[in-house]
């Protein structure tokens, strides 16, 4: 199939959405939202990007995936070209396809995005993935054979199993390196296996993009909490590993430091979704409880908000509310997932601010008090800061309250590496290469710059593999 | 990576003792730190004390007393069956120190907890006086044990089967009353016996730690779900604990936040002797 329309035929297709469960459906099940292009329709919608000779788009993406390149390749329907293209760059697509909050990174950068709709860069990159695993899957021929690295090549420890530590140990298993990587639960993956729910990126997806992975000869030691188990100094010395890569994430909920926040009922947003995700609260034989409440309120409004606003009401509850602070202009949630969560019925409580848990003489959560804001003058990072009118409390009842106010950094190896340089919020210092204060030692991910994304964390993780193998070179 | 049941043995009704191969840990671990265990890839995680080691062997040993699922699915394990999943040591050691003389108070299962203490303790000098509750002489374990990691060990029963009737706290009052010296106290058991431990040492002014037995899920720091006040601070048990200034904590709190599943663990029929008294 040629790829040779002009750039007006083009820029005639209008942009494609992804057909998707429905809403009423979909709320009470846990399977995927979107169900993903037809061939006939990636292929309609890779014909809409004007292979521009300097592609803005590429820039927007963390890790500069080829994009005109492997969309390209779909236009024509050589889809396995498509796929080796990805991997290039990136070693999870299935799972950026999905999760990348692309309408700030590559889309929003599309030469396309300002004169209509941006091409569907996502959903394509999500469309190859997929269709790559599912041939994979069928032929059984196929059998994916392990390859080791030359066992005397030099080893390398990375510590956490999330994005940025998978996609360092890609490339440093590209580079001939023994990886080994340590995570501290029982499954690889870090947020994308506890936290981001199974309607939005399934977990088998994740489990198949790491085994493609360990299948290239990383070794994988779960249960393995660094800094108790080995001390990042244990694994520079007795463990003979020549360099360490620290990509923990910035795991350690916050709370809201109000009145009545240990009352049953009150979870951090990483436990609710923990307990429903990695735990499988969902499914009837698993034996992890969590409370299904009737009436959840969810405090903040990012991507996490929406993933347990939208868990809780496919665990059952009637009510959920988001509760947030400032207007809707200013939510840092994907504006997909707010749609998505609004559609299945979660209310948007906006402009509140929480005050106090009430609960029963037992201990119970019974209802949160709450206030109204209206939003004032722009604070530091921009954005017009909520201020409380006075007179304005009311009460809520709820028996379940998930705070998803965001997180702070993981004490562990903060506790056992004093040699280790952190900032003044426990976040390691680490340069744009990944370059610690610690001989031999690199970071990456939301563990230096605090939460941020999957694709960045994985950005960070390839920064570092590079600088990694500089370093261990320059050893030799 | 599964992990080997090298040894079991029953010590008394649902009480179980496991060697497990784990030689990483066995070699990492000190007095007071814990693990979390999942029996099969369906079960949940629980936190257990690692109540020994043997080095040379790569072995810790476990001490469960069987109250819910999880429990009894990890006593319905035998020699030569493996663990799925077992993570550690976590938390912080015990502060092991010459102190002078320590009371090492366990009641129910926590006597296995304090067994490692209380070993620590007088391999650090101490003079170690234990003392033990259980509800009935059937329920009390590890007595042989105890005795020989304690310079002085004293047994209480509630119904007065076996030696002392009372609580441990009524010991420790006519200890403290005889004016016998304590310079520091460390007390693992069920909540009020705690809590009971607690007001009797801060009235007498020595210096205890307890260690708490909250609800854990991920025992690294990342979900929250087993904060404490201390002090009118929040605290994480698994990564700030398991051990805390006893006379600062929040045991009221505590107490109400471990019955969070209870309705829903015991729909299943179970048998709650934890939630009793000593
Ligand atoms: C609910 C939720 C939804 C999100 N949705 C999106 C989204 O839609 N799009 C997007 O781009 N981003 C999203 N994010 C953010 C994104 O998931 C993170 O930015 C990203 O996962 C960070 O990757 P990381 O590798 O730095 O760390 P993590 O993914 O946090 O992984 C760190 C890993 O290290 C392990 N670890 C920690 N300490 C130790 C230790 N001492 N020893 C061994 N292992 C250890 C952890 O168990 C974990 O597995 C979301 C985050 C959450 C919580
Ligand atoms: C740091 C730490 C160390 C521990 N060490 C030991 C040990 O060495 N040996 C041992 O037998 N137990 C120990 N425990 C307690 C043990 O973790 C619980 O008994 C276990 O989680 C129960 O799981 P289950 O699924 O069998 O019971 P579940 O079905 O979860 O619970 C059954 C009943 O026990 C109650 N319960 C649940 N968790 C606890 C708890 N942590 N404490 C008291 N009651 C609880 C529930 O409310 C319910 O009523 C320790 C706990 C912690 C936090
Ligand atoms: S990885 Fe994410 S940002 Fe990069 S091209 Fe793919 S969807 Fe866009
Ligand atoms: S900027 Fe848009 S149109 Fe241009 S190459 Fe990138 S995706 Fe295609
Ligand atoms: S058990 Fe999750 S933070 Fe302690």
């Amino acid at each position: 199939m040629k790829n040779d329309l002009t750039a007006k035929e083009r820029m005639a297709i209008p942009r494609h959405d992804m057909p998707e469960q429905s809403p009423e459906i979909r709320k009470n099940n846990f399977e995927e939202v979107p169900l993903g292009y037809s061939e006939e329709t990636a292929i309609k919608e890779a014909q809409r990007c004007l292979q521009c000779k300097k592609p803005k788009c590429v820039q927007g993406c963390p890790v500069n995936v080829y994009i005109p390149e492997f969309i390209n390749k779909v236009a024509e329907g050589d889809f396995d070209a498509a796929q080796e293209i990805l991997l290039d760059t990136n070693s999870l697509p299935a799972i950026c396809g999905r999760v990348c909050p692309q309408e700030t990174q590559c889309e929003e950068l599309c030469i396309l995005a300002n004169k209509g709709e941006a091409v569907a860069v996502g959903r394509l990159e999500r469309f190859v993935a997929d269709t790559a695993r599912l041939k994979a899957e069928t032929s059984a021929s196929q059998k994916t054979e392990i390859t080791k690295p030359d066992p005397s090549a030099r080893k390398i420890a990375i510590v956490g199993s999330g994005p940025s530590g998978l996609s360092c140990a890609a490339d440093l298993l590209q580079a001939g390196y023994n990886v080994t990587l340590f995570e501290a639960l029982h499954e690889a993956g870090g947020v994308l296996v506890y936290g981001i729910p199974e309607f939005r990126l399934p977990k088998s997806i994740v489990k198949s993009e790491i085994d493609a992975l360990l299948a290239k000869g990383a070794d994988m030691i779960t249960n393995a909490v660094i800094g108790r188990l080995y001390t990042i100094d244990d694994l520079l010395g007795e463990e003979g590993f020549s360099a360490v890569f620290i990509g923990t994430g910035a795991g350690t909920p916050k709370f809201l430091n109000i009145p009545g926040e240990n009352l049953i009922g009150v979870y951090s947003s990483n436990e609710f979704l923990t307990r429903v995700n990695l735990m499988k609260a969902y499914k009837s034989d698993a034996r992890t409880p969590v409370i299904r409440g009737n009436h959840v309120a969810v405090f903040g409004a990012g991507n996490t908000a929406m993933d347990s606003a939208r868990t809780a009401l496919r665990i059952g509850a009637d009510n959920v509310y988001i509760m947030y602070r400032r207007s809707r202009t200013e939510m840092p949630a994907r504006i997909e997932e707010i749609h998505h969560a609004e559609q299945e019925g979660v209310k948007l409580d906006l402009l509140v601010n929480p005050l106090e848990f009430k609960g029963d003489d037992k201990g119970w959560l019974t209802s949160v008090i709450c206030q109204r804001m209206e939003l004032g003058e722009p604070d530091d990072s921009g954005r017009r800061r909520p201020i409380p009118i006075k007179g304005s409390e009311f009460e809520t009842q709820i028996d379940v309250a998930v705070i998803a106010v965001g997180t702070s950094s993981n004490p562990l190896i903060r506790q056992t590496t004093p040699d280790l340089p952190m900032n003044k919020w426990g976040y390691i210092e680490a340069d744009d290469d990944g370059i610690t204060g610690k001989k031999g030692v690199f970071a990456g991910g939301d563990i230096v710059t605090g939460a941020a994304t999957v694709i960045e964390a994985m950005g960070a993780g390839k920064q570092a593999a590079a600088a990694i193998i500089e370093y261990v070179r320059e050893k030799n | 990576m599964p992990y080997k049941i090298l040894e079991k043995k029953t010590l008394a009704d649902n009480v179980v003792s496991l060697w497990v191969e784990a030689p990483q840990i066995a070699k990492k671990r000190e007095a007071g730190q814990f693990i979390i265990l999942r029996p099969n890839d369906k079960s949940e995680r629980i936190p257990l004390t690692i109540a020994g080691v043997k080095k040379e062997v790569g072995a810790i040993r476990l001490i469960a007393q069987v109250v819910g699922d999880t429990t009894r699915e990890l006593a319905a394990l035998n020699e030569g069956d493996f663990i799925r999943d077992l993570a550690g040591p976590l938390g912080h050691p015990t502060p092991i120190k010459n102190y002078g003389t320590v009371a090492c108070i366990g009641g129910g299962i926590g006597v296995a907890p304090m067994l490692p203490i209380a070993a620590a303790m007088k391999e650090a000098g101490n003079h170690v006086v234990t003392i033990v509750g259980a509800r009935t002489k059937e329920l009390l374990i590890l007595e042989d044990e105890l005795r020989e990691a304690s310079s002085e060990f004293i047994i209480t029963t509630d119904d007065g089967s076996y030696g002392e009737k009372g609580f441990v706290t009524d010991v420790l009052k006519k200890r403290i009353a005889n004016s016998a010296k304590i310079d520091f106290a460390a007390a693992i058991g069920p909540v009020p016996m705690m809590k009971a431990v607690a007001a009797v040492t801060k009235e007498a002014g020595i210096p205890t730690v307890a260690s708490l037995n909250t609800i854990m899920i991920d025992g690294t720091g990342m979900c929250g779900g087993c904060r404490v006040t201390i002090g009118g601070e929040v605290k994480y048990t698994c990564v700030d604990g398991p051990e805390f200034d006893a006379h600062k904590v929040d045991f009221d709190e505590l107490q109400n936040r471990l019955g969070t599943y209870r309705e829903q663990e015991n729909k299943e029929e179970h048998n709650c002797k934890l939630e009793g008294k000593v």
